[in-house]
């Protein structure tokens, strides 16, 4: 019960802090705002010589990199905020996608290789006969989206209830998670799952009837994008400030004291995983149109882990650091992939070694610093735990 | 060999005073005959071929065998000039190289114009068959014996008959006296008419594996016409408990896989276990320290291309070595600093996991590497029609066998094991009690990496060496650890065996992929009942 009061609090702070945004963060918000519109702006208004055009391509990228730093945050919040270093975020992130990329398939209709209306393209190739039963109602967007969330947001409740019942936690807790999304992306693999096996999904033509290649469905899907991180970024930080957060933290820091004061850590984890593989699964939503392909290499262990990576290079437990972290790692990455494709894997796992090691607080650990010597703000004492920077008086690891 | 030639030599000049083909030649003395014989085969025909080889046989028995193989295998040429008989090998390049038939001596090459085939056809190519099985049962070693009889099983006629009896009069024993026995009452179950004679043979085939037996008895019970229905729901029976056997042996096969499966697993996840149990971290780069070991025998018989048949005697220490130094590297130089921060760990070193895959993508390649393997590893021990077992697979099971003794007497017996031990129950007490923690954690790290890199030389045997080889072990050990229990190397053995079984028998009925799946989410399931696993370490932490 006490979930659920926590869950009311923390809707009414929510609507508190649209009023009015936390001071140290909003920048972050104000910034990402403006940013998009000008891009936006700047795409459809000016011509392609402007020497301030920006390409559709850039649009796109920039969707996707904001895409990740959704993901980001959904892992921030496990990891930063209550110790669930969770090494299979890729899993809900990547069935959010399935999800969209089935509507978006059955949108293709019957413009497909092969011009079966009902069939898409691989199922014709795989000589089937009629849509398997879960495709059904996937024409309809908003079934679409509403499985989208459903499937993604039972498995990680079932998963976490087995898994936090029983008090997996740690090193245990993350190797089952990595084993999860093997599990799922070696299931994905197979032809027989239905789901364009290797290949995936894609070749989309349309979404809600707007052209997916036109420049202003690519605009507004980033748009879309950018409200949804703001939307969640804001929803998020509300609820680890609320009485609800500071008990996630208490858990971070000291389970089995949390539980001996009487809180049941247990639905507290549970429901905060679900959470969290909500946002991951929209962050794949809006990740799938965008990009135009999903495929089972989503799912892939690496893919996970390297979003803990930007939450730990942007800062953990700071949820602007993930956001940050992803936007920077994932740029580095275009940027390097493009120059030099053999020393990406390198400085990814150089990155790796070193934040863990000298950064372990990440960027925001070094601004919080700084700003705190700047600003030195009196400690009230009460909000010790949680207050904007995310700095926690617990020593960082759980 | 060449007192042979010689003699053919002589041979010919004899001949070449006899009129050719004379009867004479067929009733003068073995020895003679055989060479005589020869000289008739250039040129012959297909039917006078076949007479000759019939003749051949009783001149020269089992001498002859040389020649019955190079021909079955259709080298068998002559020299048109001198009508002499030769092997040839055809190259590539369209030269022929000729080499003696009852030897191995090279003759040179020859041009197409200066040789002529001697033609076979499959008529021809079945007699010889024939022929070198009866040669074998008659003067082959015990193993060629056996397989001439069961080549016989297939064609029961009465030469084959004749020539088995003749063999049991000449003494055999073991195997091949029973399928002598085998053949007799398949014989005496198509022949004879008397009921009792046939349920008597019926009995002697009941639960007999090889393939000719089943296939008479599902002969005779497919067969409408038969009368006797006792001696067809005889048949029956019988068939019933020859599909029981080979379903026996089948489970048996698959639980040889199983074990096959839990060695290599067993030998992926006890190095994982070690540490895991000692420092309570997850070295995501152990299956890196795998590959690394595997590599290592690849680059061991690039240096040593001469002695393949030791390199993996040589590549188990050089694989420890190396695999072992990069584990202590890793630990002095990362895992240190992140003393009692498990998580920040599995980053860690699963960055250097990705740093050690593209390093030996661009020193090596991205391509998979030629592994060869040994000749006493290939092949396999094939124990009946149904179940053989192959070497390389036999071998790794004991090697992981030997590879886990080894760890426990290390653990039990030495100082190194007592400290360890020490550090894994309780570390602030072992440290108060003057054990050197930080010393005993690179060792363990060493040791871990290197028996993960002794593994890797174990499955370059058995999979495709490559940068990815690792990456797959690393979720498997950590479940095979988990499901046996953090620092009980027994419950590693068992979690291993008893996942690599449980995945082999879940496998024909659902696929491989689904098989694994299965496993984890039975793993998972597990942990809820056992959170410790199968044998947990005792203790009294309050979590």
């Amino acid at each position: 019960m006490s979930v659920l009061n926590s869950l009311a609090q923390a809707s009414s702070r929510l609507l508190a802090a649209m009023r009015q945004p936390g001071r140290g963060t909003s920048w972050l918000v104000g910034i990402l705002l403006v940013v998009t519109l000008a891009m936006s702006a700047a795409n459809l208004l000016l011509p392609a010589d402007s020497p301030f055009y920006v390409s559709t391509y850039t649009i796109t990228l920039m969707g996707k990199y904001l895409c990740f730093a959704m993901l980001a945050m959904a892992v921030d919040i496990v990891w930063g905020y209550c110790g669930i270093l969770s090494l299979g975020h890729g899993a809900f992130f990547a069935l959010g996608g399935y999800g969209m990329g089935m509507y978006l398939m059955r949108q293709i209709g019957d413009r497909g290789v092969y011009g079966n209306p009902d069939l898409p393209d691989f199922m014709v190739f795989l000589n089937w006969q009629e849509l398997p039963w879960y495709w059904f109602g996937m024409d309809q967007f908003w079934f679409a989206i509403f499985m989208a969330l459903l499937v993604p947001g039972t498995l990680a409740f079932v998963f976490g209830w087995l898994a936090f019942r029983s008090r997996v936690t740690g090193v245990y807790l993350s190797i089952m998670t990595q084993a999860l999304t093997y599990a799922l992306m070696l299931a994905f693999f197979r032809n027989e799952m239905g789901f364009g096996g290797n290949n995936g999904l894609t070749d989309f033509k349309d979404i809600l009837g707007f052209d997916l290649q036109a420049d202003a469905t690519r605009v507004a899907l980033l748009l879309v994008t950018t409200f949804l991180v703001v939307l969640t970024f804001l929803a998020s930080r509300t609820i680890v400030q609320s009485r609800l957060g500071r008990v996630i933290v208490a858990v971070r820091d000291a389970e089995a004291r949390t539980r001996f004061l009487g809180y049941r850590t247990e639905h507290y984890k549970v429901w905060l995983f679900v959470y969290s593989a909500l946002i991951a699964a929209v962050a794949g939503m809006l990740y799938v149109p965008q990009v135009g392909i999903i495929n089972p290499g989503e799912f892939s262990p690496l893919n996970s882990i390297e979003v803990v990576v930007w939450v730990a290079v942007g800062g953990r437990g700071t949820l602007y650091g993930a956001i940050v972290g992803a936007l920077l790692v994932n740029y580095a990455k275009t940027r390097f992939t493009a120059l030099m494709p053999d020393a990406w894997l390198f400085a990814l796992g150089a990155l790796f070694v070193i934040v863990t090691v000298y950064l372990p607080r990440g960027l925001a650990g070094l601004f919080g610093r700084a700003t705190e010597l700047m600003y030195r703000r009196p400690d009230t004492g009460k909000d010790k735990t949680t207050r904007d920077d995310g700095l926690s008086v617990a020593e960082v690891g759980a | 060999m060449n007192a042979l030639l010689h003699k053919l030599w002589s041979v010919a000049i004899v001949l070449l005073l006899l009129p050719t083909g004379s009867p004479l030649a067929q009733s003068e003395p073995a020895g003679i005959s055989a060479d005589s014989v020869l000289q008739q085969l250039p040129g012959a025909s297909l039917k006078k071929t076949g007479e000759l080889i019939g003749q051949l046989e009783q001149a020269g028995g089992a001498e002859m065998r040389p020649l019955f193989e190079v021909m079955l295998a259709g080298e068998l040429y002559f020299v048109k000039e001198s009508k002499q008989i030769i092997a040839i090998t055809k190259t590539e390049r369209r030269t022929y190289i000729g080499r003696d038939v009852f030897g191995k001596a090279a003759l040179g090459e020859f041009t197409s114009r200066e040789i002529k085939k001697i033609r076979v056809n499959n008529r021809l190519r079945s007699q010889l068959r024939e022929t070198l099985a009866r040669i074998d049962l008659l003067h082959g070693s015990k193993l060629a014996q056996k397989q001439a009889v069961l080549a016989m099983l297939d064609d029961l006629n009465d030469k084959n008959m004749r020539l088995l009896t003749t063999a049991q009069q000449s003494g055999v024993d073991g195997e091949v006296a029973r399928l002598i026995d085998l053949a007799a009452a398949m014989v005496q179950l198509r022949d004879s008419r008397v009921s009792e004679e046939r349920l008597e043979a019926i009995g002697v085939m009941s639960g007999q594996l090889e393939p000719a037996v089943r296939n008479q008895l599902q002969r005779l019970v497919n067969d409408a016409q038969e009368q006797d229905l006792a001696v067809r729901a005889a048949a029956q029976k019988a068939l019933d408990k020859i599909s029981e056997r080979i379903e026996f042996f089948g489970q048996l096969e698959q639980l040889f896989f199983g074990l096959s499966l839990g060695s290599v697993l067993l030998l992926a996840a006890i190095g994982l276990a070690i540490t895991f149990g000692v420092m309570g971290v997850i070295n995501m780069a152990h299956g890196e320290m795998i590959m690394l070991g595997a590599y290592t025998t690849y680059v061991i018989q690039q240096l040593f291309p001469g002695a393949i048949a030791y390199s993996l005697l040589i590549a188990v220490p050089a694989a420890f070595l190396v695999s072992g130094s990069v584990g202590v590297l890793i630990e002095r130089g990362v895992i240190r600093h992140l003393q009692g921060r498990p998580l920040e760990t599995i980053l860690a070193t699963f960055g250097i996991s990705l740093i050690l895959q593209q390093a030996v993508r661009s020193i090596f390649s991205p391509l998979n590497m030629q592994v060869v393997t040994p000749s006493w590893m290939s092949g396999s021990l094939v124990i009946n029609p149904v179940f053989s077992v192959t070497y390389n697979r036999l071998y790794i099971l004991l090697f992981a066998l030997a590879i886990f003794a080894a760890l426990v007497v290390v653990l039990k017996k030495s100082s190194l094991g007592l400290n360890v031990r020490a550090v894994s129950q309780n570390r602030d007490m072992a440290k108060a009690m003057g054990v050197r923690t930080e010393m005993v954690d690179a060792m363990t790290f060493g040791l871990g990496s290197g028996i993960a890199g002794v593994a890797g030389v174990a499955l370059s045997q058995l999979t495709n060496v490559g940068p990815n080889l690792g990456q797959s072990y690393i979720i498997d050990s950590f479940m095979v650890v988990v499901f046996g229990g953090v620092g009980n190397l027994l419950g590693t053995l068992v979690g291993g065996f008893s996942l690599g079984v449980a995945n082999k028998f879940l496998e024909p009925s659902m696929g491989a992929v689904l098989a694994n799946i299965i496993v984890l989410v039975g793993l998972i399931l597990f942990i809820q009942k056992r959170p410790k696993g199968l044998f947990p370490q005792r203790g009294r932490a309050a979590e």
